[in-house]
């Protein structure tokens, strides 16, 4: 196993971490359908309880995605944080506001009333998903950024990287690949909540409104994602030379004869979205049947997982400047010494553990369905 | 290209240290809280009595509306990193991201996994779960602090690394040494414990209003008698291990003790200040002013407590900026210190080897190449002091590190005296007379938060200007950003922060006054 090999590894614990993040955000696209699914203040809360019990799996994902990015590839982290400032200022100030919305919400003295934490919810729910798209989508088409690593040579200057405009990331949200994924992904974290909370709450009103949100959601979202697979497809993309690692060359088409490079990857997208449609299709078009969420859930993590494989796999470069080519970041250019990948992988081994008992509290909490007698006689409800 | 404006460092770092204090109000807490916590709810599974089970759920609403905004601060904190201090990202992410990970895998997994049993699973697990996933979200916590203060500690004491010239930046040689370095073992120990002593304090505190208020007398001595223990424990601890600290600090960043004792002139048998108040007219350190006003001083102490050594030299910022004296190293070998002057050449030195080296190898020159290597790998110990732009900027703001130093011990020393004393009554069951203790427990919440972030401000300004000592300075590590926006975030962060910390307190406030439901 040499130095390769544990850079793709990584890139593929990065990416599983990030099927896993989107597949949980059915909890922030569930804060945006609590006044459309919840008709009354105990539906409302009953819903806000039930995606209360899981937001912090969605954060903690996050959280581990960034420390995953920065352990493993380290010029990543100091290239599009240090310069897409904004564009993840805002992701953060999202994320900052929902955090404290579950516990202070319900709660007296919290001083700005249960509506202005219900519309933190809200602002995560819509903006969180959005710009985190925005922000993933800049693997595909790429950021304005320069590396000049000799720059620390230079006392007066010595950063390293640098970005091209004064928008400092704002500018993804106009690039409609980068807003395709973004809006595909709130649409499809709305259909995921509303398949959660038909498997999650015992109550008859939620699951027909819920049923409802499923097919209402389910349509943009498919039509968004083609959209974002025909840019994708079409869409060109940098390679390095796997011999020399260094020099860059551009190829048309390059992330859809990825795909054909990678029928593996491939099969992922397929099974994935197969998994995801029958998900919705079965709970759209069966009233008994529950277990969407499962279904979609699982999908999810394979689709999301296998379009961020190509994105660093196959000697791609995973986050291309678009004003400097040679400073496109590559898995190969970017990531930590071989020593540093070696003991982190030694670490994730532990990973399967970890899953093992978060599937198992999961399970033990989802275990009878809520209700609104649980809520009321809960002395901890949000 | 354009110079870093100074402004934009100064602005980062505020920025940071905004967001790292305020993450710092609520992390004790946790920390502290949560072991009293898991205490109590043990005491309920061995004994059966509700009245513990009702006393546990009781403080584990407060632990919960704290728990929460602790974690949105953290998240600040990580990513900041990256968008505030990319070069430094760059340079030693190699080392500094593995805690981090390793941090989010375990620790933030098992913290948040279990957290949810213990508020929600009260009716749904046995009392044997229920109370193994309180303690696991304890020890989820604690590990975290632990991967957080190995990052820090290595910062303080960089080890287990070796510079890569081909990608300009540090890389990890020895992992364990990284995570067994004795800094880290000891800043994870002295943190740690003096979170118990905020627990403590805060659970002592609540506790004591109950009792002037004459509300829930059993639910508060129960509480009392825990907190005491803990805070007493975490108190007597703290002060051993931040024994400890003081030494490496003696060892490895002599500059910060010399500011944490406002020592400008070194001297043998040096004394400890025990009180001391310092005279603002001092501007510089090679001034003839005498730094202090006024001060009561423990003699040979502070040689004492540096080096075991009540006859060891101990040196001031002017030896320090001078050099020629002998610096002691954790191997027990010594030194002759270099001055200022002379470590800023050397680091000048070694960033002109590091870009000859650059050079060299891109005419395929390997010898030439190898030559530089050898200057620049002579030279790194100083290459942070190439990059600072006069000598002064070593010296670290001495009031503000000497006032936090001492407000930091002497309320240390109080919260040790209060536990006893508080433990000693509530055992005897009179602690309930003495009215003016129970005020000055309720007194000690504020305090307690002014103790532990004082301790933050001797071990962060005391270090400046270095982010990694001697190698890599604050103004080396930031991003390249526009200080209009850095501005713009502060003034967000402060607003956002200060708003729902407002509203924790109202909550916390309400929910005290409230006090304990019925059992669930």
């Amino acid at each position: 196993m040499d130095y390769t090999f544990f850079q793709h590894y990584w890139w593929f614990v990065i990416s599983l971490l990030g099927g896993i993040l989107v597949f949980l955000l059915f909890v922030q696209g569930g804060q945006t359908l609590i006044h459309q699914v919840g008709k009354t203040a105990l539906e409302q809360t009953v819903l806000i309880n039930a995606l209360g019990r899981k937001w912090e799996f969605t954060f903690t994902t996050l959280v581990t995605f960034g420390g995953a990015l920065f352990a493993a590839f380290p010029l990543y982290y100091a290239v599009s944080f240090g310069g897409a400032y904004w564009l993840w200022m805002l992701i953060l100030f999202c994320f900052i506001i929902q955090a404290v919305s579950y516990e202070f919400r319900s709660q007296k003295g919290n001083l700005y009333g249960k509506r202005t934490y219900e519309l933190f919810l809200i602002i995560n729910g819509i903006g969180g998903i959005i710009l985190l798209g925005v922000a993933v989508g800049l693997f595909f088409s790429g950021g304005e950024f320069v590396v000049s690593r000799g720059n620390l040579t230079n006392p007066g200057n010595p950063v390293i990287t640098t970005w091209g405009n004064a928008w400092r990331g704002l500018e993804a949200i106009t690039q409609p690949l980068n807003l395709l994924l973004g809006l595909s992904l709130f649409f499809l974290a709305r259909t995921q909540a509303a398949l959660y909370f038909i498997n999650s709450i015992d109550n008859e009103a939620i699951r027909i409104r819920s049923r409802h949100q499923v097919l209402v959601n389910a349509v943009p979202f498919l039509i968004l994602f083609l959209g974002f697979l025909f840019f994708l497809l079409r869409s060109s993309g940098y390679t390095y030379d796997p011999i020399d690692k260094i020099q860059l060359s551009l190829n048309t088409f390059h992330y859809a004869f990825s795909f054909l490079d990678m029928p593996v990857v491939l099969l992922m997208l397929i099974i994935g979205t197969g998994l995801l449609l029958g998900g919705i299709f079965l709970t759209c078009f069966n009233p008994a049947f529950k277990k969407g969420i499962w279904f979609s859930g699982c999908g999810t993590v394979l689709a999301v997982t296998a379009i961020l494989l190509v994105a660093g796999w196959n000697h791609s470069a995973f986050f291309p400047s678009r004003i400097d080519p040679s400073s496109s970041l590559t898995i190969a250019n970017a990531s930590s010494s071989l020593f540093t990948l070696k003991v982190m992988s030694i670490v994730s081994l532990l990973i399967p553990f970890v899953m093992l008992y978060i599937f198992k509290v999961w399970n033990v909490i989802n275990k009878t369905p809520l209700t609104e007698a649980e809520i009321q006689g809960n002395d901890h409800s949000y | 290209m354009d110079e870093i404006p100074f402004s934009l460092v100064d602005l980062s770092r505020a920025q940071f240290a905004l967001t790292a204090m305020y993450h710092w109000l609520f992390v004790p807490l946790t920390l502290g809280l949560g072991l009293i916590i898991a205490i109590m709810e043990t005491l309920y599974y061995k004994t059966g009595n509700p009245e513990w089970k009702r006393t546990t759920q009781f403080w584990m609403k407060l632990f919960g509306v704290n728990f929460a905004i602790g974690i949105a601060t953290g998240l600040i904190l990580e990513f900041e990193f990256g968008t505030n201090w990319s070069n430094y990202s760059w340079f030693v992410g190699d080392i500094f991201g593995a805690p981090l990970a390793i941090e989010g895998i375990f620790a933030f997994f098992m913290e948040s996994t279990f957290i949810t049993i213990m508020f929600f699973g009260w009716n749904k697990v046995g009392k044997g779960f229920h109370l193994a996933s309180t303690w696991l979200t304890v020890a989820g916590a604690t590990l975290s602090a632990l991967w957080i203060l190995v990052a820090n500690a290595w910062m303080q004491f960089p080890d287990g690394m070796v510079f890569n010239p081909d990608t300009m930046r540090n890389e990890m040689a020895d992992f364990w040494a990284v995570l067994l370095s004795p800094v880290a073992i000891n800043k994870f120990m002295h943190t740690v414990f003096s979170c118990w002593i905020v627990g403590g304090a805060f659970c002592l505190g609540v506790s004591a209003w109950f009792l002037l208020k004459g509300k829930e007398k059993e639910l508060s001595l129960k509480s009392i008698r825990i907190a005491a223990i803990v805070g007493f424990m975490g108190a007597a601890l703290t002060a051993l291990t931040g024994d400890g600290s003081a030494q490496q600090v003696a060892l490895r960043q002599p500059m910060k003790l010399a500011a944490m004792e406002g020592l400008y002139e070194g001297k043998s048998n040096a004394g400890l200040v025990a009180f001391g108040v310092l005279n603002p007219a001092k501007k510089t350190y090679n001034d003839s002013i005498d730094p202090f006003l006024a001060k009561i001083e423990i003699p040979g102490m502070l040689s004492l407590l540096s080096f075991r050594d009540v006859t060891a030299f101990v040196p001031g910022i002017s030896d320090i900026m001078k050099g020629g004296f002998e610096q002691r190293a954790f191997d027990g070998t010594s030194h002759t210190a270099l001055s200022a002057e002379n470590r800023m050449i050397k680091g000048k030195e070694a960033i002109a080897a590091l870009s000859a080296y650059r050079k060299a190898k891109s005419e395929h020159n390997d010898s030439l190449a190898a030559l530089h290597k050898e200057a620049l790998e002579i030279n790194y110990p100083h290459f942070g002091y190439g990059f600072l732009p006069s000598k002064d900027a070593i010296i670290p703001p001495v009031p503000l590190v000497f006032y936090a130093f001492h407000l930091m011990v002497i309320l240390g020393l109080f919260f040790l005296g209060i536990f006893l004393l508080t433990g000693y009554l509530s055992w005897k069951k009179s602690l309930h007379t003495y009215r003016w203790l129970l005020w000055l427990s309720v007194l000690g919440i504020p305090l307690v938060w002014l103790c532990s972030e004082c301790g933050w401000v001797v071990a962060e300004v005391g270090r400046q200007p270095w982010v990694i000592q001697d190698i890599m300075p604050t103004y080396a590590a930031v991003s390249n950003l526009d200080t209009k926006s850095v501005i713009i975030t502060f003034c967000l962060f402060a607003l956002l922060f200060t708003g729902l910390l407002a509203a924790e307190v109202s909550i916390l406030v309400k929910q005290i006054r409230k006090g304990p439901q019925e059992i669930h």
